[in-house]
């Protein structure tokens, strides 16, 4: 590169080297972002390939033929359904109560400190810790029995931390002000949350919870060993099938299930199985993104 | 104007709200409270009841606690010598663990820089998105993932006799960790304040200048704390690794040896283990080990978020 004595903010080598770092740096990060989703995109087009003999309306609300060899999904697409209700049943009430303490009554002391660490550390358990406490606690020691209930509480304190951060989240955004215009007026301070602080961030908070859904239905470890079986016998069309104290079929455990332990399977079946676990679940988180991100563009502080 | 006279009934009816209300209020904020309280009582209750089903084995003549930890022979259900090492399993999670990192971390730490610095608005909303569904993806079905279409690549292009093994295993934990990296990453890189990047361009600067000078040292505790919960979220991975790595258990001595992790050896075993057994109550020690692990990596990773916070 030449430099022209005249002017004396031309381009010199060292600009030349540090532009030419900055575009190799670009491309680098720019190549890894979309490693990062072709990944993505090549397994949903691998699965729903392999999967399309097995994949039909059949498929769904037919129930498991020739030791789940053929046949359908019924059973366990309901059980799954039984189970997301359920322990969401369980852990939204709890874990939105939970998080409007922490955002709304709790100071900042030792104990909500402690409180903090507890949610974040729960946050953190692995799913089959959560499995030995599921049997540990409500198979055997509340005497549950292997059943749907003991399988959704697991579920429920499973989903438990994350409601609570996504709730925090949502009601510490609604502006202080809004509060202290409602306390102004003299409202005290559960009717200002009720009145301003909820209608203000619901959203946000549906949000969490929907997501949470989506992570109920995939989750396996900790549904094995409390409530989940292999395999029940379940009519077609029946659309509840299962007591509160039954062992339940789940989506999840099924696909384990084909997948690993049942010789001769037909081979789109397992495929067909992931297909539709997968589906549900990026459907209901892509409702909840869409819900977001609508309500984020209408929202006008 | 017309002052309103405070004896008026409507104005007395207002300052007086009905003692249901005021009770039913007070119990409400109880209610609250004992919710928020709750979080703690699970972390001791899920301590407790683990802990409690794996106390009698400690004091088992058939089991030593620095077997546990130090020896490579598990053999459970061995009806002549049973014995009941974990490292084998220590190390298979290490492993796998490490492997996940090494791929996970630059990708994960390049696709975070990428979004908070280089990419457009509208690129950078279309990427959050798909790396959150990225993360919503089962744990069952990236299980399946490796056990079909990975393992069939590993064996066309490495060789390998088995296609479930350690390198199945780290990729798939990888693409599981990636999601977490990159948010939690990103988040770091979003706190350093602006002023940081300002001054940079004002020297001249250019964008990759800044990331590498300004923004990896103003963030790096963020960053780190985000490579600590890729890792509690690795280390604590079951289903993924138990279909993915092979059933193995043995020390591994390459990439392509079939491994066991501590997670994946409780959900292979515990349906089998009889309630009550030794067996069973080891499975639930390791339980007591993860527990501890991921509660140390998961408590560091806090301190360091709220060090670089504080800043």
């Amino acid at each position: 590169m030449h430099i022209t004595t005249g002017v004396k903010f031309g381009v010199t080598s060292h600009v030349v080297r540090k532009e030419r770092a900055q575009s190799a740096a670009q491309w680098v990060f720019r190549a890894m972002a979309l490693a990062m989703i072709v990944p993505l995109f090549a397994i949903i087009t691998y699965l729903v390939y392999r999967a399309s003999p097995s994949l039909s309306w059949e498929f769904l609300v037919e129930v498991p033929r020739r030791g789940m060899r053929d046949g359908g999904i019924w059973p366990a697409f309901i059980g799954t359904l039984n189970l997301v209700v359920l322990s969401l049943a369980i852990s939204a009430p709890i874990g939105i109560m939970a998080a409007i303490y922490l955002n709304e009554y709790a100071r900042d002391n030792w104990f909500n400190r402690l409180i903090n660490l507890a949610v974040i550390n729960l946050a953190g358990v692995p799913s089959i810790v959560h499995a030995l406490f599921g049997l540990g606690a409500f198979v055997y020691a509340a005497q549950l029995g292997y059943s749907l209930i003991a399988a959704s509480l697991t579920l429920a304190i499973m989903t438990l931390p994350v409601i609570i951060a996504s709730t925090r989240e949502a009601l510490a955004s609604v502006p202080m002000a809004f509060r202290e215009a409602c306390w102004n007026t003299g409202a005290t301070r559960w009717q200002t949350i009720r009145a301003v602080v909820l209608p203000n961030s619901i959203s946000g908070i549906l949000t969490g919870v929907i997501l949470q859904v989506s992570r109920a239905a995939g989750e396996t470890a900790p549904i094995m060993f409390t409530g989940a079986v292999f395999y029940k016998a379940v009519k077609q069309g029946d659309f509840f099938p299962y007591g509160l104290t039954d062992q339940v079929m789940a989506l999840s455990m099924h696909l384990y299930t084909v997948a690993t332990q049942v010789p001769n399977v037909k081979e789109s079946i397992p495929y067909a199985t992931a297909v539709v676990l997968m589906g549900s679940v990026l459907l209901v988180n892509a409702s909840a993104i869409t819900l977001r991100v609508y309500l984020r563009n209408k929202k006008k502080w | 104007m017309n002052i309103p006279d405070s004896t008026h009934p409507a104005c007395q009816r207002r300052h007086q709200r009905s003692p249901f209300a005021i009770g039913g209020e007070k119990a409400l904020e109880w209610l609250i409270r004992l919710s928020g309280i709750s979080a703690i009582l699970f972390v001791l209750a899920i301590f407790f009841f683990i802990f409690r089903e794996a106390l009698p084995v400690l004091f088992s003549e058939r089991f030593s606690l620095s077997q546990f930890l130090f020896s490579a022979e598990w053999y459970p259900t061995s009806s002549v010598n049973v014995r009941y090492g974990t490292l084998a399993l220590t190390l298979g999670t290490c492993a796998v663990t490490a492997l996940a990192m090494v791929i996970a971390v630059p990708f994960g730490l390049g696709g975070a820089i990428y979004i908070s610095e280089f990419s457009s608005p509208r690129a950078r909303e279309a990427l959050k998105i798909t790396i959150e569904l990225l993360a919503a993806i089962p744990s069952v079905v990236w299980g399946f993932i490796g056990l079909t279409m990975m393992s069939k690549l590993i064996v066309t292009y490495t060789g390998a006799p088995v296609g479930v093994n350690l390198l199945n295993g780290g990729i798939i934990l990888a693409l599981m960790s990636v999601p977490i990296i990159v948010s939690i990453g990103e988040d770091a890189l979003k706190a350093v304040p602006d002023s940081f990047r300002e001054a940079g361009i004002a020297m001249g600067a250019t964008k990759w200048q800044l990331v590498y000078r300004v923004l990896l040292p103003a963030a790096k505790n963020g960053l780190l704390a985000a490579v600590l919960l890729g890792v509690g979220r690795a280390v604590g991975e079951t289903m993924a690794v138990l279909m993915a790595t092979g059933h193995a258990v043995q020390i591994p001595h390459g990439i392509l040896d079939s491994v066991r992790t501590l997670t994946a050896n409780v959900a292979a075993e515990l349906g089998e283990a009889p309630v009550g057994s030794d067996h069973y109550r080891v499975l639930f020690l390791t339980g007591v080990l993860l527990f501890a692990i991921t509660f140390t990596v998961n408590i560091t990773a806090d301190f360091v978020i709220r060090g670089f916070k504080k800043k």
